[in-house]
């Protein structure tokens, strides 16, 4: 993608311009899921970056021994085998959130944006760029899931980390933390997030369709805005 | 297991913990396919099948092996190449012996590796087992059928919401994904109405 430039554009392109979960709509399933409350979304999102930089490491390492049939599977177990371990982590030292992600944390395997790191960057490029470009995407992905679960949080509980919040703690709108807010919080952060881009800059979308895991099910999707440059 | 408790946990899957509105799995599917009638059909059909091979091989492959060699931390490693394995059958079956229904399913067969929704219905019927010992092998397959109609259910529901989005003035930051989503919002409270219904239905 871009070997000549500086690596610190990896680290960066993943947190605002590239960000997978506003821009790129990658990993849905989970910013949906565990954003009922802001420890929960960041517990999510820290995981998942420990899994997208060590995985993204890894499969760097091994872009040139991995046999282009089987890269698929062979992407997944590596993926796996660091879920697992953060799972364990998690069970051992932070058992409270465990029990608040539930089966969404083994779910990490099949998170796409994971794999589609893998594919689209991981595979392609050098180490030090792929832990960099994991590192952002995963700052980029937490930082979309802090945002949804503080919005959820102080509107539909009524507190942050839960510390209450004064006046909005006495009627809640219970709604948000119910899966309709989720699906509206996510729909009105990807429409600001469309408005900022469009001010902004038209030519923010550089994904790379072709390598894109999820490319041939959202062929159907929005064909002018979300996948075509 | 009663045959009234089956159909409970059959219609409790369908309507209060739809995977899709309730649980959020499978939204990447839901989001993607759900555009036209029969693609959201066809892609709801494999996963369904899928869902309901994938529990029915990796029950006892949890409960007979990895839990007596004290292996259940392999659970998501094991369980993700058993899919992965399984659809590949799958598609290798279908294509020698049923090609008229690889073709209907197409693209949207290998995808199902990636769906959630079926490495989550095999995690959390486990769960459930864990918790309540009557809830064994048949229970768990009612369970992942049950999830896969469900899922079926909230597709072809949305494809028809999204059909009729589409002649609509909407807003231009709102085009395409944000209006679907905020869509989804409200046919995901339709079905948070459904809560408590199957309980007092079944007692």
């Amino acid at each position: 993608m871009s070997e000549k430039k500086p690596l610190i554009n990896e680290l960066t392109k993943g947190i605002l311009k590239e960000n997978p979960v506003l821009c790129l709509v990658l990993g849905t399933c989970p910013t949906l899921a565990v954003t009922t409350g802001v420890s929960s979304a960041l517990g999510m999102g820290i995981a998942a970056t420990a899994v997208l930089v060590c995985s993204n490491s890894v499969i760097s390492m091994l872009r040139k021994v991995i046999p282009d049939k089987v890269r698929i599977p062979a992407y997944i177990t590596i993926i796996a085998a660091f879920v697992t371990i953060v799972q364990m982590l998690i069970k051992a030292y932070a058992p409270t959130l465990n029990e608040a992600l539930g089966v969404y944390l083994p779910l990490i395997v099949v998170n796409c944006i994971i794999l589609g790191r893998a594919e689209m960057f991981a595979s392609k490029n050098g180490i030090a760029a792929s832990a960099l470009d994991g590192l952002g995407m995963g700052i980029g992905f937490t930082a979309a899931l802090f945002l949804m679960g503080s919005i959820r949080e102080i509107l539909g509980a009524g507190s942050w980390f839960g510390m209450n919040i004064p006046l909005l703690s006495q009627s809640p709108i219970l709604i948000f933390i119910l899966p309709p807010g989720g699906f509206f919080v996510f729909g009105m952060l990807m429409a600001a997030a469309n408005k900022l881009n469009s001010v902004a800059d038209k030519q923010i979308r550089g994904t790379d369709c072709a390598s894109c895991p999820m490319s041939e099910s959202c062929r159907g999707l929005d064909e002018e805005k979300e996948c075509v440059k | 297991m009663s045959l009234t408790q089956l159909i409970g946990i059959f219609l409790a899957a369908i309507l209060t913990e739809n995977y899709v509105l309730c649980k959020f799995f499978g939204i990447c599917p839901f989001l993607g396919v759900s555009k036209k009638l029969d693609t959201a059909l066809g892609m709801s059909a494999a996963v369904t099948f899928v869902m309901v091979l994938a529990t029915a091989v990796t029950w006892p492959i949890y409960t007979f092996i990895l839990v007596p060699k004290e292996l259940d931390y392999l659970q998501t490693l094991v369980f993700i190449l058993v899919i992965a394995g399984l659809v590949q059958l799958v598609e290798i079956v279908l294509k020698k012996y049923m090609s008229k229904l690889y073709n209907a399913l197409g693209i949207y067969l290998p995808l199902i590796t990636t769906n959630c929704a079926v490495l989550g219905v095999t995690m959390l019927v486990l769960d459930k087992g864990a918790e309540n010992p009557s809830f064994g092998y048949i229970a768990s397959l009612v369970n992942a059928l049950g999830a896969g109609v469900g899922f079926l259910v909230a597709m072809v529901m949305f494809a028809g919401v999204r059909e009729r989005l589409e002649g609509c003035d909407i807003p231009e930051s709102l085009k395409g994904l944000p209006i679907t989503l905020v869509s989804a919002s409200l046919v995901a409270c339709s079905f948070l109405g459904f809560n408590g219904i199957v309980d007092r239905l079944i007692g």
